[in-house]
């Protein structure tokens, strides 16, 4: 039978979509029961404190409280949140409640109890003395500090990522090709610029939350709002200290994630509060706590030399990251790499490149996974480094990129020595040129109002999933009548990869999408699936489907032949019946699927997984014209134009709005989105009112294409989407505003204040 | 305190907390489409009707609703459904989390302007937000929705 995308590449309806357009009950909140126990967490006042004494009994006296829980009241084995594979890079640095608290907005004590208002007023009465400690907040001095956020004995990092808790290094390390000092020292031009860019949070509508029960047979059902339920299952093992054959973690409807649940922020605490009382809970963060006590972006100072010659032709790249980990070190040791090698690839004619990294804790909130995952920092700086070379050159930017980014079939010795099989870079570029009119708009325009006009671009790439760690895995079943199950252990956190998923399949199986059925994620049933993440899903999950439907196929040929009374190679599947090949007999899929209920050895039901040894990346190019008032500095974001190199789309509604997504986070980096702390460490955007994610009106005209090419070893030629997106925005926004006003921001956001100031420091330094 | 709500058209006696919030009100009717996003009326989530305008569940009082006729997504199905399946058939619902919020927002919007502009769109639904779509997906949805029977002045990109 042969293979033909029919499905694959439709804008089908997402399979969830009615449901949750009327509004269905469909979210962890909605479907926990009624009797579980209110979970609450007493929080840190302190940035780096000892609890000296910690008294609870008159928070248990107050009517309804079930559990009061402190540092003494759980197992003292360190592990991690980060959802990774285990061995986790990310160090075993966590208890769930620890003596030393370690950033303002730490777990200091849990209370769960038979309503809001009993837990509330519980957590008012528990007494706590605390030493207050000095904490290091400047991740520039954190590194080798006399101050230690994690002096203890029992920190351990599991693999060799230069983690050392002596000197708050999180990870530390160098990769180089080449005598990157030597080139530099023969190149005509040198651009040398620090970039920073900061925290930004995920903030996906649906907060962290979770709730959990004890079965019928003994085990802790933890039902959750994640990106990675297999990774949960072994998280709360070892954080409660108990078999993971004692945990099942099912996976709802998910109200957006972008990494932030790739971190166990909140699953613990109903988990100890059940495991101890054998009573159902349920906690759900507030914004607030999901603002000041989560997972967000880490915090890169990345310093670049990028080193060019006469022509334009970049020849040597030298990029230091000092990323900060904040108090736990929750993907600070992966994040950091991909400020380096996601960014450095992208330019295919340097012969040397050094990339170097410190990771190092402090005493702020943790960081973790969003989207982008390091890449976004990086790029903000490389592609700024590029645009200010091509400014100090008079080169228009487009023109350095032409002569200079990956082309398909370059080797790229700064991802890992992986070679570029599938890349459409130079027709994005193109594209992306046509649709934004450059040429006519490029450098700036002087709109005679106190405005100026001005245009930017940026490249981004990303993987797609981790080359020879992740594991994407289905199981598809025949059922009565011939329809499928396909049983997905890739979480669809609104990313819509059950459906996605389902249209690989139903073209591969030759049948209606309706003949799929498709079950999201629970650990007692899905296959294994390191979870949504990485930029996996599409890739990884969906090469499992490919596998997964020719092994089905070779299975109902089987099946067929022996109920037709023929040999394997005397009979097809054409995706409605088997039928021999000299005409002779058919049987029909529904007849196969009721036959083999009764009388059947063998089950008409396989399970694929799969994984790659490289992770293709997807390409794009952004380009943004924006509006600046000179009088205010006020930087207005009027067009964003991005073609997207994704290999095939597998479903082109999904990507667009993907895309369009991913640029306005982007968007929101850019210009808006920024966590600042007082002095002693409280995090000053700790609400939706401070924390500026851009409304409808603060987008601009966001404008998407695709340029695909075709990924041979990707599902019908597919490569990620999910985070390459993402990237652009800063630095193609940050060159936008240099074009209007000569000012090159190098600070995230992008504010009024930052631009306004380079403005008046311009006509100063002019006159 | 005792209150008398007319919650999607049927009576309801209740007796509710002086503190409590609209939005854990109605949850706690079965009105479970009704979400909360943030604590600070910035996120447009738990939009509802209040005697047919719509305002944020999370900064009203249940008291206030007292007398007064509470409409949530469940009491409006059809309608949304009809707009929902525009949303849907753009992939512009993606984790749905806001959509309750938006499409209660949009029906008000629908009632109350004829004929909007893509700006008077954007700016009457400025409040709801979403971090998965970017909006654009959206508003190709609703501009489709209003153009159904005509009732929309924007253009494509405007």
């Amino acid at each position: 039978m042969e293979r033909t995308a029919r499905i694959v590449g439709s804008p089908v309806m997402k399979k969830d979509a009615m449901a949750l357009v009327t509004g269905k009950p469909v979210y962890t909140d909605d479907i926990a029961p009624a009797d579980c126990l209110v979970v609450k967490v007493l929080r840190s006042p302190h940035a780096h404190a000892l609890i000296e004494e910690i008294h609870k009994e008159k928070a248990e006296q107050v009517p309804g409280i079930a559990a009061v829980l402190t540092w003494k009241d759980v197992p003292q084995k360190r592990f991690t949140m980060a959802g990774q594979t285990y061995p986790e890079p990310s160090p075993y640095d966590r208890l769930i409640l620890d003596q030393r608290v370690r950033f303002v907005g730490d777990a200091v004590a849990i209370v769960a109890g038979e309503t809001e208002e009993a837990v509330d007023l519980a957590l008012k009465r528990i007494q706590v003395k605390y030493q207050v400690l000095e904490p290091v907040l400047d991740f520039r001095r954190a590194k080798d500090s006399p101050v230690l956020v994690h002096p203890e004995e029992s920190w351990k990092s599991l693999c060799p990522v230069g983690a050392d808790n002596r000197r708050n290094l999180c990870a530390s390390g160098c990769d180089s090709s080449g005598d990157v000092d030597e080139v530099l020292s023969r190149c005509d031009y040198v651009v040398e610029e620090t970039y920073h860019t900061k925290a930004n949070q995920q903030a996906m509508m649906e907060t962290f939350r979770a709730f959990t029960s004890m079965d019928a047979y003994g085990r802790l059902v933890v039902t959750a709002s994640t990106q990675v339920p297999f990774h949960v299952r072994r998280i709360i093992a070892h954080a409660l200290d108990i078999p993971k054959s004692k945990v099942r973690v099912i996976k709802p409807r998910i109200g957006g994630g972008f990494g932030a649940k790739q971190t166990v922020v909140a699953e613990v605490y109903p988990a100890i509060v059940t495991w101890l009382t054998g009573r159902p809970a349920k906690i759900v963060y507030s914004r607030y706590e999901s603002q000041i006590a989560s997972s967000p972006r880490h915090e890169m100072e990345v310093r670049v030399r990028l080193g060019a010659d006469r022509e334009g032709i970049i020849r040597a790249i030298d990029v230091y990251t000092l990323s900060n980990t904040g108090a736990y070190g929750e993907h600070g040791p992966t994040t950091v790499g991909l400020s380096g090698h996601k960014s450095i690839p992208l330019y295919g004619k340097a012969e040397a490149f050094r990339f170097a990294y410190d990771v190092v804790y402090t005493n702020r909130m943790s960081a973790g996974a969003y989207r982008g995952y390091g890449a976004t920092q990086g790029l903000f700086a490389v592609e700024s480094a590029v645009n200010e070379l091509a400014d100090r050159m008079h080169m228009d930017p487009v023109r350095l990129r032409e002569i200079n980014m990956v082309k398909e079939g370059d080797v790229m010795p700064a991802y890992y020595g992986e070679t570029a099989g599938s890349c459409a870079l130079d027709r994005c570029m193109a594209k992306a040129k046509e649709m934004m009119d450059w040429d006519s708009k490029f450098p700036a325009k002087d709109m005679g109002n106190g405005k100026i006009r001005g245009v930017g671009v940026a490249m981004s790439m990303q993987g797609s999933a981790i080359s020879g760690v992740d594991v994407g895995s289905v199981t598809i079943k025949l059922n009565d009548d011939g329809f499928y199950s396909l049983m997905i252990g890739a979480a669809d956190m609104g990313t819509g990869c059950d459906t996605t998923l389902a249209q690989i399949a139903a073209d591969c199986l030759c049948c209606e999408l309706d003949n799929i059925v498709v079950h999201g994620v629970d650990t007692d049933v899905s296959p294994y699936d390191s979870g949504s993440y990485a930029s996996s899903t599409a890739y990884l999950t969906g090469g499992a489907v490919v596998k997964a439907c020719d092994s089905m196929i070779r299975r109902l040929l089987e099946k067929g032949a022996e109920y037709l009374n023929a040999e394997t190679d005397q009979v097809d599947f054409d995706g409605k019946r088997v039928y021999r090949l000299d005409g002779t007999g058919e049987i029909s899929l529904k007849d196969m699927g009721n036959q083999v209920m009764c009388g059947n050895g063998k089950a008409l039901e396989v399970t694929e997984s799969n994984t790659s040894p490289v992770s293709p990346p997807p390409f794009m190019v952004g380009m943004a014209e924006v509006e600046v008032d000179t009088e205010t500095g006020a930087v207005k974001l009027l067009n964003y134009t991005a073609a997207v190199d994704c290999g095939t789309p597998l479903n082109p509604n999904l990507t667009r709005i993907q895309t369009e997504g991913g640029l306005a986070q982007g968007i929101g980096m850019a210009l808006y989105e920024d966590v600042t702390y007082s002095p002693k460490g409280q995090v000053y955007e700790n609400s939706l009112m401070q924390y500026k994610i851009p409304t409808r009106l603060d987008v601009g005209n966001i404008q998407v294409e695709f340029e695909s090419s075709y990924e041979k070893t990707g599902p019908f030629g597919a490569k990620s989407i999910g985070e390459v997106v993402i990237n652009t925005p800063s630095p193609a926004i940050a060159s936008a505003v240099a074009h209007a006003v000569g000012v090159q921001i190098r600070e995230l956001p992008i504010t009024a204040e930052k631009v306004y100031r380079g403005i008046c420091q311009h006509s100063h330094l002019e006159t | 305190m005792e209150i008398q709500v007319t919650l999607n058209g049927k009576t309801v006696r209740a007796e509710v907390r002086p503190d409590e919030l609209l939005l854990d009100f109605v949850r706690k009717q079965g009105c479970l489409s009704v979400k909360r996003g943030c604590e600070t009326s910035n996120c447009g989530l738990c939009t509802v009707w209040l005697d047919g305008k719509p305002v944020l569940s999370c900064s009203v009082p249940a008291a206030r609703a007292d007398g007064r006729a509470v409409t949530t997504l469940e009491g409006v199905k059809e309608e949304a459904e009809a707009f929902g399946r525009y949303l849907a058939g753009e992939g512009a619902e993606q984790c749905g989390f806001c959509s309750p919020g938006l499409i209660m927002n949009v029906l008000a919007m629908e009632r109350e302007l004829s004929s909007p502009s893509a700006e008077e769109i954007r700016e009457y639904l400025a409040g709801n937000l979403c971090r998965c779509t970017g909006y654009m997906g959206q508003m190709r949805a609703i501009e489709k929705y209003l153009n159904r029977k005509g009732g929309c002045a924007c253009g494509e990109n405007s």
